[in-house]
């Protein structure tokens, strides 16, 4: 199989044990998942379930104790030494020094691109993210939601192929989350970026998603992998649909599932 | 700026009537063994006035002290063997020298500890001990060593000076550099940043607030080095010569002026290092 035709991502019987001082920790167990390219795929579950470690694990952030991860046709490391993700942290952990241009010209500055280059797209992230005409300001002088913006702004200037976000909009008012939403679909379908998207909001990930990870706590299962059948074209409307409905359903039955487990 | 004068003001006018009131009673014995070796009956307000006017006090009234600092600053030529400035400028020359080696020292053995973890293992419990051993045991071996390689003057001072003031730096810049939170790091890591890139882009920047910090311990530091090491060599310049030539000779006027002269200074090279790092953290963007 070439690399093109590779899944973006493929976990295979993932599973990561921490040890502890107080014991092992399972956070997830026999994971299996396969991201196709240009996917935009939500883990949703309860906290503690291993949503952030199975997207570190993705990142070469975190490595499993057993099972196959790969990525793009390559190991996670090897991904990671290609810089195939940008990454969106919970927090958005600007650099204080820097200001909002100079933070998000950070990865290109690293990854040697020509300064012209780095000014070119960094006008041009601030812009997507709503951010143009604050480049000069010091992440202190932005509220917290405007530093969020700038942290995504600075995983997409270097345009990696794929996004990986762990609950990015989680700090933002109900507005400005539909508001950053609807801009996330256009730029997903403008760029074709596979997207992974940790959230604990149903509707955000069924509004989002072209497939829709339920997972379970202790130890972190999947329990359902749910398909999307909304068209890739979405707006806001669409949320009053029977369809989204009955899919926003179908997500509150698997985390119904999983916690009776427990 | 009315509202903290007052505040300070209070302190010093506290400070100083206690040295007042501790030159007396501390001249006082004096005063009185001299009356009584003259038969004569001193009276309190002559005994009081007494004290402050002695030659060799015990303990100098503060205006004896200003006094001798003012005619050892302008009542001489700088290049008199008198004077402070000349004493002075001695003293500050090896200090500067001596805090420029050691603030170098310091934070390249911090870098090269938080880069290696090797480093870490093995330097660090030798900067730990170096500074266990007494600066005053040291002093005279280091000059002693260097005086017989012909090496004299400001360098085995500045070497004396810098041995006190690279560990403050260091151990600042080891918790500076070890400041980014895991995040940062991460972030970093997602880059596939090396590590140089993250020591500059990232720890360095980092470490500033920490770095200032340590450098206003260690310019103090430097001028302590720096007096102790113009102690045992039978220096006859700088303001350590100038304390130990007037315990020779009991001018504890002239002991009590060096040591003001020397907190002048100190005083003065820790408000300069703070006022660098209030411009540099202001242009980092660090200083709201
Ligand atoms: N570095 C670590 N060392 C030990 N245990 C860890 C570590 N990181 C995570 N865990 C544990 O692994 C489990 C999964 O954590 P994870 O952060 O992936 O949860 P999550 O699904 O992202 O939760 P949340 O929604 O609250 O962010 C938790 O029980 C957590 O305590
Ligand atoms: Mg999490």
């Amino acid at each position: 199989m070439s690399l093109h035709e590779a899944p973006a991502i493929e976990a295979k019987e993932v599973s990561l044990t921490f040890e502890t001082a107080d014991g092992p920790v399972h956070a997830l167990s026999d994971v299996n998942l396969t991201v196709a390219r240009g996917d935009f795929v939500s883990f949703i579950g309860p906290s503690g379930c291993g949503k952030t470690t199975f997207l570190r694990c993705v990142a070469a952030l975190e490595h499993p104790t057993e099972g196959l991860l790969r990525v793009n046709g390559l190991s996670a490391d090897e991904a990671r030494r290609r810089r195939a993700f940008g990454y969106v942290f919970q927090a958005a952990g600007l650099y204080p020094w820097r200001t909002i241009a100079g933070n998000i010209r950070l990865p290109l500055e690293i990854m040697g691109f020509p300064r012209e280059e780095q000014d070119r797209r960094v006008e041009e992230v601030l812009e997507l993210v709503d951010l143009k005409g604050f480049g000069r300001k010091y992440p202190w002088q932005l509220s917290g939601g405007m530093q969020q913006r700038a942290s995504i702004a600075r995983a997409l200037s270097f345009d990696a192929d794929i996004l990986l976000m762990d609950e990015p909009f989680g700090a933002l008012d109900e507005i400005v989350r539909d508001r950053l939403n609807e801009e996330l679909l256009k730029l997903w379908a403008r760029t074709g970026k596979t997207i992974g998207f940790v959230t604990h909001s149903i509707p955000e990930a069924v509004y989002l998603s072209t497939k829709i990870v339920v997972m379970s706590p202790r130890p972190g299962r999947i329990t359902d992998v749910i398909e999307s059948s909304l068209p890739r074209e979405r707006p806001l409307e669409i949320r009053d649909t029977p369809e989204f409905i009955e899919i926003s359903h179908r997500v509150r039955e698997g985390l119904r599932a999983g916690h009776s487990y427990e | 700026m009315m509202r903290s004068v007052l505040p300070v003001l209070t302190v010093v006018g506290v400070i100083v009537a206690l040295w007042y009131g501790a030159a007396v009673w501390m001249n006082a014995p004096w005063a009185r063994d001299q009356a009584a070796r003259a038969g004569v009956e001193l009276s309190l307000s002559e005994l009081v006035a007494d004290t402050m006017v002695q030659e060799r006090p015990v303990l100098p009234a503060p205006h004896q002290v200003a006094e001798g600092l003012w005619t050892g600053v302008t009542g001489q030529k700088v290049t008199s063997k008198r004077s402070l400035v000349r004493h002075g400028w001695v003293t500050l020359s090896a200090t500067l020298a001596g805090f420029a080696i050691g603030a170098g020292l310091g934070i390249a053995l911090a870098v090269s500890i938080v880069q290696s973890r090797a480093m870490d293992l093995s330097l660090m419990p030798w900067a730990i001990a170096s500074q266990t051993v007494p600066i005053l045991a040291i002093a005279p071996m280091v000059i002693v060593v260097l005086a017989s390689l012909g090496i004299k003057g400001l360098i085995p001072k500045a070497i004396i000076s810098a041995y006190l003031s690279f560990f403050p730096v260091l151990v600042g810049m080891v918790k500076g550099l070890r400041a980014p939170d895991a995040m940062q790091l991460d972030l970093l890591k997602t880059y596939n940043a090396s590590g140089i890139q993250g020591l500059w882009k990232l720890r360095l920047p980092a470490s500033m607030p920490y770095l200032f910090a340590s450098l206003k311990v260690a310019i103090a530091a430097s001028l302590v080095g720096a007096i102790v090491a113009e102690l045992p060599a039978g220096a006859t310049s700088g303001l350590g010569a100038r304390l130990l030539s007037g315990s020779y000779y009991g001018q504890t006027i002239q002991i009590w002026a060096a040591l003001m002269a020397a907190a002048i200074l100190a005083a003065g090279l820790v408000a300069i290092v703070g006022l660098l790092e209030k411009v540099v953290l202001r242009k980092m963007g660090m200083a709201r």
